[in-house]
């Protein structure tokens, strides 16, 4: 048996003459998927397999399906004679181009064979010589093939060896996905050993040391194990003394490292060969002059053998000293490699001399965490899902640790400043922030989209959906860095049977009865718009948080992302919230753990409507009760002659009259949503629900607590801006409970108000079938729905005809956007990348889009 | 809705003859949207009255046809449709009194062409324009014209008057004349669009004007306000997302004027014509604009240039016309607005050379986009000014930081020039969806700014006279890049 090495994710190129079995060794080899085999590609082209015409367009199809394989990272073998240098440097290229390793599988059998073989086959009439001109192109080319750039050759040369061969796959250097954790990131170190020590004891592990007193290991108590980013040399005071330690960590199975830039140049200096000394580099020669020669052999050895970089944790954490992009991820190639060494450099230097480097991971999309180094940063930042552990510590900044999976960031300072850094590293702080990039990419929001939710699975977005947001998020909403959700719509109770109301609380309650929901708070609906405030604790935490400028503290959007006020009224409104919760002691308390939080992101209802709608209530609602009113007097007038000349118009003069009091009251209702406000005077903001915080959303908190925030804040509101919301909780099986549940919502509307909505007490919570429970559930008044259906909906005639309404579409949209604002709340707090957030907000608009019947 | 007619008279009684209707009688004719009533108020023999009372069914005009059309809209539920005198006034006005306003009357021949004194009544007649237009429209017909305007809501005097009039017109006139005049003028001066009247009828309505409609000194008008109101209520997903928002859906979908893509064939010319106010004799500026934007794109050396918020394609049509300019891209963040530009530029049936030089898709400027890199040009032509302020520096890092065209064309508004505009008024600006409009002092500073941010060189020029006092209509700058390779060349 031979045994064939192939790396896992190769493109396996086989070579061999018509005839030489290759397709019968593929066949046995690999996978049914695997082989791409020309033969194949020719039928698919052109109806026949030995159509020698179709070759061309054969192989365009074939090198399109490789490329699609090899971007899925999936091993392909191509099954062609594959003789002619020609055809194999496409092959390589289209290998490089992926960043894998190309691989050639010769099957270099006796001529005989082949012949008889050919022969054999009663679809293919290949003559001898044919073959024999395959053969000696073949054989023509068995020794350049290392050359022209396959990293790995297999030759069998016989039918035996063709039979006996074993393909064994082996995994990159760089894939270690088995490797769990957890662990603990180091960056740079720079040879600076004593705050290396330091970092590591701070991290709990307990240093072993030599004979010498030379820390040779660190073992850490709970098997937690350092990675480290590279760049363990040069500038810093101990470089050999850092190496030693690192060596003996990844020795005794306690740390994994891959190397940086210094590590390679260090590899070069120590093999001779030229290299410009400097960069620190002079250092750490000199301080390894005073090693023993085998120490710098085994220094020199270590570091040469260091793969570029890590894929540990299933494919969730990458490790690589400069970063490294998706599509280089557990991929071989001398860019991929050198992108992990250097980063994305333009080759063109800075105003200091350093080589500018691209912001790659402004557009890191991928959903490993890339954890690196390279470049100095004053505070550990979170980009896109990465984070830069170079905090300078040898320029006099700190040396840094990331705990994984924790992310926790874990530091020292820097016990002086060692070397002088050739561009000034920003003020010292510690701790992490985030940099959001200020803009994001169509691609992350444009076309048909699936978004993957916690709580719904996979939620898709029409195309169509998705390019009327575009243009509405592009020209209308807020920076989408502050706009961490949208509300979902809701949907009305079941149509009332009968009586003189489409909407009665009745429906609500059976709705969430059969679904198993016991308890339910009825909420007062305010008269008002849906507001969604980010009110910042103070500027700081809005321009460390949000990237927000001075001046700006937070956003009021509406339910389409809107801003709601000019910068001012804003301001103000933001100003009275940040003072209430700071009355309230909301700060304090909300953040992770009961702790403090930079900011708040509140659920509010936002009064009069006008403040909004002023245009619409005047162009539309004030424009029927105009039009109404000048046309149905006189109209009454006429008909009151007409009948006192004895003219039979009862019932038309009945029916205008209706008409006329309808019009009355749906001016009325209308009039209800309007009064002046002036700056913040005559504004009101009613906040029912607590949405997000730092690090921690409040879904699964029952609306009793949100209710009670939100009493606490109107409490604690000196401007009289904050109302309350009126609630009432139900049993739905209980008979007294629901019956007090009605007269409530009667008495609600009977006085002029809206409706109220009927949530879960519980909020988040799980129906009768498993699936989320509808999050709430409108019940709107009787002369509310005069200005959604019209002023004369009421009449018994017309009512019967509006109870056919289809709620389905509406159901299921309200909990397919709820899903979506739940996981955008979800990714804000959790730390994931803005475009990840973006995704899910701008889910919800696109889904706003759909049409469905307005009046619901 | 309601319509009356009253002759004072000696013989009054008689208008029953004209009219077909006897004036003791209550008839009653079944419409598509409702049920037409004459009767008549008032019958004396020296006063007669009759009154058409049009009783529509408000529900059963969402469920009929065309409903779809216009589907899942408010404004299909909630409208003035069922009181307001127009379209479906006119239509039944033209069914009730079909034989009268032909002016035929078989008994009495001479009643129906007499001239008689009439005064018609329409309260709630929607008027675009205001009460001047009704005054326009009717009074060269020989009418007398009251117009009083409705208030929108009398408990709200701060919101002024409605778009309503209550109409009175007086006339000794045929009453064939008075029943065409209104069938045809009543719709005219809807300000409203008309949901449920297809083509046919308003091709009915301008028959009916025959024989005096040539001859109206606001005939160009009547035909203007017909035109306008063929524009069907396209219900996108943008108009949508306004409703749901409460804002009309105009008043985010407006990206193309509301009568540009029920038009095809006409080309109505730039949007921005009329923003602008120019004399009517001179070039107007929206071709001066264009004209100094491709002249600079040709100063440039530029053979592929991206048209960043192409709107319809004025400009993209004018590249076309120069084959120096081999690769054209239009994007505009309006699907509406790229429809119509393909249109325009007759994309589907453009000869296959031309075609390959231009591609339209949907981007935005607040984005990037690795499909607006790697063009010699990049043009912002009137678009900036449509930002809102806080999302310029996105617009800036997208434009100029990552596609980071060689050279960049940025016009906009010079608000300093905005007082040449008798029709402006003071401290308004040119468009209603314009979130800023710069002075030549603001555009100067954020253009350096921006250039010094990625490494761009920038002259500024302008489009238009200049003024001595307040510089030209509109500015324009052009941004060089210094720098040989960009980030997202060189990846």
């Amino acid at each position: 048996m031979t045994t064939l090495t192939v790396p896992a994710l190769s493109l396996v190129v086989l070579v061999g003459a018509s005839g030489s079995g290759k397709s019968t060794f593929a066949a046995r080899a690999f996978g049914p998927f695997e082989t791409l085999s020309s033969d194949f590609f020719r039928g698919l082209v052109a109806n026949d397999p030995n159509d020698q015409g179709a070759t061309r367009a054969a192989f365009d199809a074939l090198h399109h399906v490789a490329a699609a394989r090899l971007d899925a990272g999936l091993l392909t073998v191509v099954d062609a004679t594959n003789v002619q240098a020609q055809a194999r440097r496409s092959l390589v290229d289209l290998a490089r181009a992926h960043d894998v390793l190309p691989v050639a599988i010769v099957l270099d059998l006796p001529e005989e064979v082949c012949v008889a073989r050919n022969a054999a086959r009663d679809d293919r009439d290949l003559g001898a010589h044919v073959v024999r001109r395959q053969r000696d192109q073949l054989r023509r080319s068995l020794r350049g093939l290392a050359k022209e750039g396959f990293r790995t050759v297999h030759v069998l040369r016989s039918v035996d060896e063709v039979e006996a061969a074993v393909i064994a796959r082996q995994p990159l250097r760089s894939d270690r996905r088995d490797e769990r954790g957890p662990f603990d990131v180091v960056g740079d170190v720079h040879g600076c050993r004593s705050e290396l020590e330091a970092l590591l004891v701070r991290l709990g592990y307990a240093l072993v040391r030599d004979d010498a007193g030379r820390p040779v290991d660190a073992v850490h108590p709970a098997g937690r194990r350092a990675v480290f980013v590279g760049d363990l040399v040069d500038r810093g005071p101990d470089s050999p003394g850092v190496v030693r330690l690192v060596m003996g960590m990844v020795a005794a199975g306690h740390a994994l490292a891959v190397p940086g830039n210094h590590e390679e140049k260090l590899v070069r200096a120590l093999d001779g060969k030229q290299v410009r000394v400097a960069h620190g580099l002079a250092e750490t020669l000199e301080q390894l002059a005073g090693e023993s020669e085998e120490f710098r052999r085994e220094v020199r050895d270590w570091c040469d053998g260091l793969v570029a970089h890590l894929v540990l944790d299933g494919g969730a954490l990458v490790v690589a000293h400069a970063g490294l992009k998706e599509s280089f991820h557990n991929r071989a190639s001398g860019r991929v490699r050198s992108f992990a060494l250097y980063g994305d450099t333009t080759g063109e230097t800075d105003e200091y001399g350093l080589p500018v480097r691209l912001p790659w991971a402004d557009d890191y999309r991928g959903r490993a965490t890339v954890l690196y180094g390279h470049t100095p940063t004053a505070v550990p930042t979170w980009v896109n899902n990465t984070m830069c552990l170079d905090t300078g510590c040898v320029f006099g900044g700190h040396l840094t640790a990331l705990r994984y999976p924790e992310r926790e960031v874990v530091q020292v300072p820097a016990e002086r400043t060692w070397c002088e850094p050739a561009r000034p590293l920003d003020a010292v702080p510690s701790g992490t922030a985030r940099r959001d990039p200020d803009v994001l990419d169509v691609s992350d929001v444009l076309g048909r989209r699936s978004v993957e939710t916690t709580l719904l699975g996979r939620v898709t977005v029409a195309e169509e959906n998705a390019a009327g947001a575009l243009e509405v998020m592009s020209r209308f909403a807020v920076d989408p860095r502050w706009l961490l959700y949208l509300p979902p719509t809701m949907s009305p109770c079941a149509t009332a049977p009968d009586g003189d109301l489409l909407e009665h609380p009745a429906q609500a309650f059976d709705a969430y009865r059969s679904d198993g929901v016991g308890t339910v708070v009825c909420e007062e609906k305010h008269m008002g718009s849906r507001a969604v405030v980010l009110v910042c604790r103070d500027q700081a935490a809005a321009s460390g948080r949000f990237g927000m400028p001075d001046g700006v503290t937070g956003v009021v959007h509406t339910r389409t992302g809107r801003p709601f006020f000019d910068a001012a009224r804003s301001e103000a409104l933001l100003a009275v919230l940040r003072d209430a919760a700071t009355t309230a002691g909301l700060w304090d308390t909300l953040g992770p753990d009961d702790g403090p939080t930079g900011w708040l992101l509140l659920d509010a209802e936002l009064m009069p409507w006008s403040v909004k709608a002023g245009d619409l209530l005047r162009h539309q609602y004030a424009a029927v009760g105009a039009a109404a009113r000048s046309a149905l007097s006189p109209a009454v007038d006429a008909l009151r002659a007409a009948a006192a000349r004895g003219l039979d118009v009862a019932g038309l003069l009945d029916r205008t009259d209706a008409r006329r009091r309808n019009a009355d009251a749906f001016a009325d209702a209308y009039r209800r949503y309007v009064w002046p406000t002036d700056g913040l005077d005559g504004v009101r903001l009613a906040p029912f629900q607590v949405l997000a915080a730092d690090g921690r959303t409040f879904e699964t908190q029952d609306h009793l607590w949100h209710l009670d925030v939100a009493d606490r804040l109107v409490a604690a509101d000196a401007a009289g801006v904050l109302q309350g919301t009126r609630r009432l909780v139900v049993d739905v099986d209980d008979e007294a409970s629901v019956g007090a549940g009605v007269a409530w919502w009667t008495d609600l509307t009977g006085a002029g108000g809206e409706g109220m909505v009927v949530k879960p007490l519980g909020n988040l919570v799980r129906g009768r079938r498993g699936g989320p429970a509808q999050p709430g559930i409108k019940v709107r008044g009787r002369e509310y729905l005069r200005i959604i259906y019209g002023p004369d909906y009421t009449e018994p005639a017309n009512l019967e005809r509006l109870r056919s309404r289809s709620l389905g579409r509406k159901r299921g949209l309200a909990l397919r956007e709820y899903a979506l604002g739940l996981e955008g709340l979800a990714r804000a707090t959790s730390g994931e990348p803005l475009w990840r957030v973006h995704e899910a907000v701008f889910a919800v608009l696109a889904l706003e889009s759909e049409p469905v019947d307005p009046r619901l | 809705m309601l319509l009356t007619l009253t002759t004072r008279d000696d013989a009054a009684r008689d208008l029953g003859f004209v009219l077909h209707k006897h004036p003791d009688r209550v008839q009653w004719f079944d419409q598509a949207f409702g049920v037409a009533h004459v009767l008549y108020p008032q019958a004396d023999d020296d006063v007669v009255t009759v009154a058409l009372v049009l009783e529509v069914d408000p529900v059963a005009l969402v469920r009929g046809k065309g409903a779809r059309d216009a589907a899942f809209s408010l404004a299909q539920y909630v409208n003035d449709r069922p009181y307001a005198a127009s379209s479906m006034l006119a239509v039944a006005l033209g069914r009730v009194f079909r034989t009268a306003m032909a002016g035929r009357c078989d008994q009495r021949p001479e009643l129906a062409e007499r001239a008689w004194p009439l005064e018609v009544h329409v309260p709630s007649v929607p008027c675009r324009g205001g009460a001047d237009a009704a005054v326009r429209l009717f009074a060269p017909l020989g009418w007398d014209v009251e117009v009083t305007p409705v208030p929108l809501d009398p408990t709200i005097p701060e919101w002024g008057d409605s778009r309503y009039v209550d109409l009175r017109l007086r006339g000794t006139l045929r009453v064939a004349d008075a029943l065409q005049h209104l069938y045809v003028l009543l719709p005219t001066l809807d300000a409203a669009k008309h949901y449920w009247v297809g083509l046919d009828e308003v091709d009915k309505l301008v028959r009916a004007g025959q024989g005096w409609l040539a001859d109206h000194p606001a005939r160009d008008e009547i035909a203007r306000r017909y035109l306008a109101h063929r524009g069907s209520l396209v219900a996108s997903a943008v108009a949508r997302l306004a409703e749901v928002d409460d804002a009309e859906p105009e008043a985010l979908d407006d990206a193309v004027p509301a009568d540009r893509d029920a038009l095809p064939g006409e080309d109505p010319g730039p949007a921005v014509a009329g923003e602008d106010g120019d004399p009517p004799a001179a070039v107007p500026l929206a071709r001066r604009r264009l004209d100094a934007v491709v002249e600079q794109l040709r100063l440039a050396g530029a053979r592929s240039v991206v048209d960043l918020g192409c709107g319809e394609g004025h400009l993209l049509g004018a590249l076309l016309d120069d084959p120096r300019f081999d690769r054209l891209l239009g994007v505009d963040v309006s699907p509406r607005a790229l429809e119509v530009a393909a249109r325009r530029l007759h994309l589907d049936t453009m000869p296959a050379r031309r075609r390959a030089r231009i591609e339209l898709a949907q981007s935005s400027v607040t984005y990037t986009d690795a499909r607006v890199a790697g063009f010699d040009a990049a043009v912002l032509m009137e678009v900036v000014e449509h930002v809102d302020p806080p999302r310029l520096a996105a617009l800036e890092r997208a434009v100029l930081g990552v596609a980071a065209p060689p050279t960049v064309v940025v016009t906009t508004p010079n608000a300093e020039h905005n007082v040449r505009y008798p029709t402006l008024a003071a401290g308004t600006m040119r468009h209603h969806d314009h979130r800023f409009e710069w002075t030549r002092a603001e555009l100067a500073a954020w253009a350096r700014a921006a250039a010094d941010r990625y490494g761009y060189d920038v002259e500024l020029l302008g489009v238009g006279d200049d003024d001595p006092e307040v510089g030209p209509p509109t500015q324009l700058a052009v941004f060089r890049r210094t720098t040989e390779t960009t980030g997202e060349e060189a990846r």
